[in-house]
């Protein structure tokens, strides 16, 4: 709340939850929304910026970092930056090896990403929830622009766009490799003909529709609600700050305790997503389920 | 939180990320992995031929030892012998060569007293003769009685 003392709670609440988005607007033309209605208002084809910046940052860290191992790496005595690359690379590839049995090139790599990618993203939430919108903010105004307009999230997988960008891909990967593996017509006979036989088609499409498509809902939604939760309960400890040296020991404290629970969160959420993909694809690639 | 264009952005992003990790990064690690696995499994086997052949030239460095002792013991035993029959030839040798000594100067002393003997028995016949002479110079016909003093002498 040290930002601006002209905000109240929900202002600022508000303010750390809305993107910073890149659109045109009906009436303003092309700009970045000044408040979360005009972002609404700007419709599908807006860009939420600070998402696909920090989200390209933090993928390109992770491809760089182990582009630079990967480059160097050797058979023989590892050194500390391949240790570590390896380590994680060892986890992930067990973890395909224990649930995905059939054999596909692409499955090992998409986790590693995934596991990566996401575990960074997450990581953005134990960077203090003011720091880097403050200091983009006061960038800004140093170009004229009024701090109280400049948004900025900086941990993509609290917007649904990204985790849902993410569940989709996956989804069209397994619709992919379901007809791939089965044909259409086997993936057909898959969505109608069971659990009830022919005779109970509607009811099979049905349950079977609903089972298809709660895979990537259920994967960003999973991801994007416990991100989101967890970024809101850092904003509400932050709203301590300021109110007198009591509350400020106690949001201390609070804010301490709940990045080091949520450092389980994010490795958790992180470790889900992965585990879920390779389970998904593994279900794609089965002829009976 | 509405959900816009940066949806399809993310999976493009997404998508190239992961085509990315496909292809420039999983596979050099992966292997290197498996290469190591490798050398490892190649090195374990390596380790444990490395003790058969260790065990087996333990047996036969001791089977070599035992028999170089061996032949060490007997090689010390035909030593000792010859070196007895050395000493016993030497001393047979000295022992012979002793013996030709005392006979050799047996034989010399033998010799010098009968060669004294001679002539002690020629100058006492001369001495008689020459006493005789003195004291019979004029009865004694030397000629006469020449036989009677030699016999005289040779039974000194």
């Amino acid at each position: 709340m040290a930002s601006s003392e002209t905000l109240t709670s929900q202002e600022y609440i508000q303010h750390h939850l809305t993107n910073l988005t890149l659109g045109w607007h009906p009436e303003h033309g092309l700009g970045f929304a000044h408040n979360s209605a005009e972002a609404a208002e700007m419709g599908f084809w807006a860009i939420n910026v600070d998402t696909m910046f920090f989200s390209i940052l933090l993928g390109s860290l992770f491809l760089w970092f182990f582009k630079g191992v990967a480059e160097r790496i050797t058979a023989g005595v590892p050194n500390g930056a391949q240790n570590f690359v390896e380590w994680i690379v060892d986890f992930v590839e067990e973890n395909v090896r224990g649930s995905f049995s059939h054999k596909n090139d692409m499955v090992a790599p998409l986790a590693l990403t995934i596991f990566a990618w996401v575990f960074l993203m997450n990581l953005m939430d134990l960077v203090p929830v003011d720091l880097i919108p403050h200091l983009f903010a006061q960038l800004l105004a140093i170009f004229g622009a009024d701090p109280h307009h400049v948004y900025l999230k900086v941990v993509p997988t609290t917007d649904p766009n990204a985790t849902f960008g993410m569940a989709l891909t996956v989804f069209l990967l397994v619709l992919y490799y379901s007809i791939k593996m089965k044909g259409v017509g086997g993936f057909l006979g898959e969505l109608t003909l069971q659990p009830f036989g022919k005779w109970g088609l509607p009811a099979n499409l049905i349950l079977e529709g609903i089972s298809l498509l709660s895979k990537p809902v259920s994967l960003a939604l999973r991801l994007f609600g416990n991100m989101y939760a967890g970024e809101m309960i850092f904003i509400l400890i932050a709203l301590l700050y300021g109110g007198g040296m009591l509350l400020d020991g106690t949001a201390g404290v609070l804010q301490f305790v709940w990045a080091v629970f949520h450092i389980l969160i994010i490795t958790l959420q992180a470790f889900i997503f992965m585990v879920l993909t390779i389970v998904y694809l593994d279900m794609a690639h089965q002829e009976h389920h | 939180m509405n959900i816009n264009l940066t949806l399809f952005a993310q999976m493009i992003t997404f998508a190239v990320f992961v085509g990315f990790c496909m292809k420039y990064i999983w596979p050099p690690i992966v292997k290197a992995l498996a290469e190591r696995k490798a050398k490892i499994a190649e090195g374990l086997a390596a380790a444990e031929r490395g003790h058969q052949e260790k065990a087996l030239g333990e047996q036969r460095a001791l089977e070599l030892m035992k028999e170089a002792k061996t032949n060490a013991a007997e090689i010390v035993n035909q030593a000792q012998k010859r070196a007895l029959d050395i000493v016993e030839e030497a001393k047979t040798d000295a022992r012979t060569e002793g013996e030709r000594l005392v006979a050799a100067a047996q034989a010399e002393i033998e010799r010098e007293t009968n060669r004294a003997r001679e002539e002690l028995r020629e100058k006492v016949a001369t001495l008689a003769i020459a006493a005789a002479e003195k004291i019979l110079q004029k009865e004694i016909d030397v000629a006469a009685h020449r036989s009677l003093v030699d016999d005289f002498a040779k039974q000194l």
